[in-house]
């Protein structure tokens, strides 16, 4: 993955990526671990919590209702910014917000940035962008500047680097800072960060923000982090730049109250961020004398648009579903080909691609529910995949093409064979007839199949498959029936 | 059936039923799931009560049936729809539930573990209703299992199209029945336990995967 960007149009398909990261045993161990971790940790505060449940309704209906009035929340946020003193920047897609960020650096007059860990400027490469127009970003999240220094990928939207363990960041430090005699204790990780990035912080004059929460009803913006790094880029550059998907609006200051208790207990399992900024424009004699929000839809528009997609914009982005997917705890984040990994990438990847890529990140997910089940805003993801899936389906079946394409194929025989009686019953006799070459007699004397041919290999390929019982069910019920029981 | 008729129901199998259309509609076929609504009200409309062996059959309906009703725009057939899904009943659910048992006189003198569906766990939140049907067997050796709420890595198609994930997951679930030293392992899914089996089979483990049905069903006069 070395030096690669996580790009949907160019990543592998699922199954192939996931195959390859199967392999890497140390990497599923560190991903095991980590969300191990991280899950008790959750499961302690959520537990704590009588009305948890209701947290969980509100917030589902908090971010429901900004949705159905996004256009109304976007204009009062940007009014109300504005008059703080504010600059609001509308993006149409990551192309324009690439732009609009550069030619903001650019007229701060630096060719540096320090940044804070931003899921959304990850979803536009904003830093190989500015690389490229002669600006270099410093990432101060230690996560986020892990994998920058070992020119990673992040893995997962809270803990960019959980799959990477204590013994490789220190090589990384190592290396990349040149402090052969580093040890490996977290103590002697954080104190080399913190040297690192101390100087950064001193001398850049321009900070480059993501943002969790734009409060419509006063133009505020509402960070929260675990480190004091984004409270050093909140406040020390001259000029901050926030970039924010259009889906980060909330109506009232106080539906924080809500959010803000949601979010820290389900991302990191903490009660309370260590650190939660809130600023509103700029204020004399206090922080950044400008301040730039870019508002960026980059699809999102179109995912409203869909009233059974629309829910995934109600996401918050505190990755509990990934630690709890049993998918994304074998592979890592790296296999889904996107910044966004886990239950919440497989349905936003594909919609924010319009669905012209990532056609295979609907089908990593067995809907096993673990991820709607700890949704602290309850979104559906299940049911959203399955709704992702009919959209591959029609794309791959429409026009001659579905004609060749065998799934679509053997699923039509089978809906015929399932609309009728007489058809069923003589599929059972089929099945039996075909399967028998493939059948060899067990210890028992059960008959089993241990090789399937073309696509249902996958199957044979660990797994044995009982043959077809000699009698069906059926079978035996209407000779019972005769028999008179 | 026999533990129904065992406790004096009357049992009906409707030779018209075929598939819930679960396959069709979770792989994205949705427009070949639609007609099976109109089936499975035809083939069940005069039951009491409709028992399945399944709980991820009943999810399907439970979960998707009323909006695909709603999508083909019948309005008789949304009636429909809505009068006969309270009186689906996943099998242990209807034990537990609509019956209110416990005990349903069964004798199964093993070793066994019991592996949570995903869509009996979460779908249908059946929660310790069948292992309190486990507890109440005669001669029973139950044994907790490790990870239980983890998905088998089944999926339906998930299995061939992804298979290299699902035998990830598979991997993990037959190491935790491994490590509790049963001979046989249940669930209220056939789909889960062919998929367990299809592992413990290949591996030439000696373990079982018996359907809860199974077990209950278990007399005294029954053992081999």
């Amino acid at each position: 993955m070395k030096g690669m960007v996580l790009d949907p149009k160019t990543s592998p398909v699922f199954p192939m990526a996931a195959k390859t990261a199967l392999e890497d045993t140390q990497m599923r161990k560190n991903v095991r671990h980590a969300t191990d971790v991280i899950q008790a940790k959750r499961a302690r505060v959520v537990g704590e919590m009588p009305d948890w449940q209701q947290l969980r309704e509100a917030g589902k209906q908090i971010r429901q209702h900004t949705m159905e009035h996004l256009d109304v929340y976007l204009e009062q946020f940007e009014a109300n910014c504005t008059r703080a003193g504010g600059v609001v920047h509308w993006a149409r897609d990551a192309e324009e917000a690439r732009k609009i960020v550069t030619g903001l650096v650019k007229a701060s007059g630096s060719d540096e940035v320090i940044k804070i860990k931003s899921m959304t400027t990850e979803e536009i490469h904003l830093n190989q962008a500015l690389e490229k127009a002669g600006i270099h970003a410093y990432e101060t999240d230690l996560a986020e500047l892990i994998i920058q220094l070992g020119q990673d990928q992040p893995s997962h939207i809270v803990v960019p680097a959980l799959h990477k363990n204590r013994q490789q960041i220190r090589e990384i430090f190592q290396r990349t800072m040149n402090l052969p005699d580093l040890g490996e204790s977290p103590q002697d990780l954080a104190d080399a960060a913190r040297m690192f990035l101390r100087e950064k912080f001193l001398r850049v004059k321009t900070g480059v923000s993501g943002a969790n929460f734009l409060i419509a009803e006063t133009g505020g913006v509402c960070i929260v982090e675990s480190e004091g790094n984004g409270r050093m880029c909140l406040t020390l550059p001259e000029t901050l730049i926030t970039i924010a998907g259009i889906d980060k609006v909330v109506p009232r200051f106080q539906d924080l109250e809500v959010l803000l208790q949601l979010l820290p207990r389900s991302a990191t399992g903490e009660r309370m961020n260590p650190y939660n900024s809130i600023w509103t424009g700029v204020q004399p004699g206090d922080g950044p004398r400008t301040f730039h929000l870019v508002l960026m839809d980059n699809a999102r528009t179109k995912i409203l648009a869909d009233e059974e997609g629309r829910q995934t914009l109600n996401c918050i982005r505190c990755g509990a579903c990934q630690n709890v997917c049993p998918v994304y705890r074998q592979t890592g984040g790296q296999a889904y080909g996107s910044v966004y990994a886990g239950p919440i990438g497989a349905i936003l990847t594909p919609q924010l691609q319009e669905m012209h890529h990532a056609q295979s990140l609907p089908y990593a997910s067995s809907l096993c529910g673990a991820c709607y089940e700890v949704c602290p805003v309850k979104i559906n993801i299940p049911e959203v995949l399955i709704h992702l899936r009919s959209k591959v389906v029609e794309q791959n079946t429409a026009g001659i093409k579905g004609l060749f394409d065998f799934e679509a194929g053997a699923m039509s025989a089978m809906a015929m064979i399932f609309k009728s009686e007489r058809r069923f019953r003589a599929a059972q006799r089929m099945g039996r007839m075909a399967e028998t070459p493939l059948v060899r007699k067990d210890g028992r004397g059960e008959g089993w199949i241990s090789w399937l041919p073309g696509m249902l290999g996958g199957w044979t390929q660990v797994r044995d498959l009982q043959e077809m019982p000699k009698e069906t069910f059926r079978d035996w019920w209407e000779k019972r029936g005769k028999d008179g029981k | 059936m026999k533990v129904l008729e065992r406790l004096g129901h009357t049992v009906e199998f409707p030779a018209g039923q075929t598939c819930c259309g679960q396959m069709h509609y979770n792989t994205g076929y949705q427009v070949e799931a639609m007609p099976l609504v109109q089936r499975f009200v035809d083939q069940f409309r005069d039951a009491e009560a409709i028992v399945v062996p399944s709980s991820s059959c009943v999810a399907m309906m439970k979960d998707h049936y009323p909006k695909m009703a709603a999508h083909i725009g019948d309005a008789k057939l949304m009636v429909d729809v809505d009068a006969l899904l309270p009186r689906v009943f996943e099998f242990s659910e209807f034990l537990t539930r609509r019956l209110g048992l416990e005990d349903v006189g069964a004798y199964y003198p093993h070793r066994v573990t019991y592996h949570a569906s995903c869509h009996g766990l979460r779908n249908l939140e059946l929660g310790d209703g069948p292992l309190r049907l486990l507890k109440a067997v005669r001669g029973i050796d139950l044994v907790p299992l490790e990870g239980l709420e983890q998905c088998c890595g089944f999926g339906g198609t998930f299995a061939v199209k992804n298979a290299d994930v699902s035998s990830a997951m598979l991997a993990d679930k037959t190491r935790a029945v491994m490590n509790t030293r049963a001979e046989a392992c249940t669930a209220c899914d056939n789909s889960c336990l062919m998929h367990i089996q299809g592992a413990l089979h290949r591996q030439r483990t000696g373990v079982k995967t018996v359907h809860l049905a199974e077990i209950l069903a278990g007399d005294e006069g029954a053992q081999k």
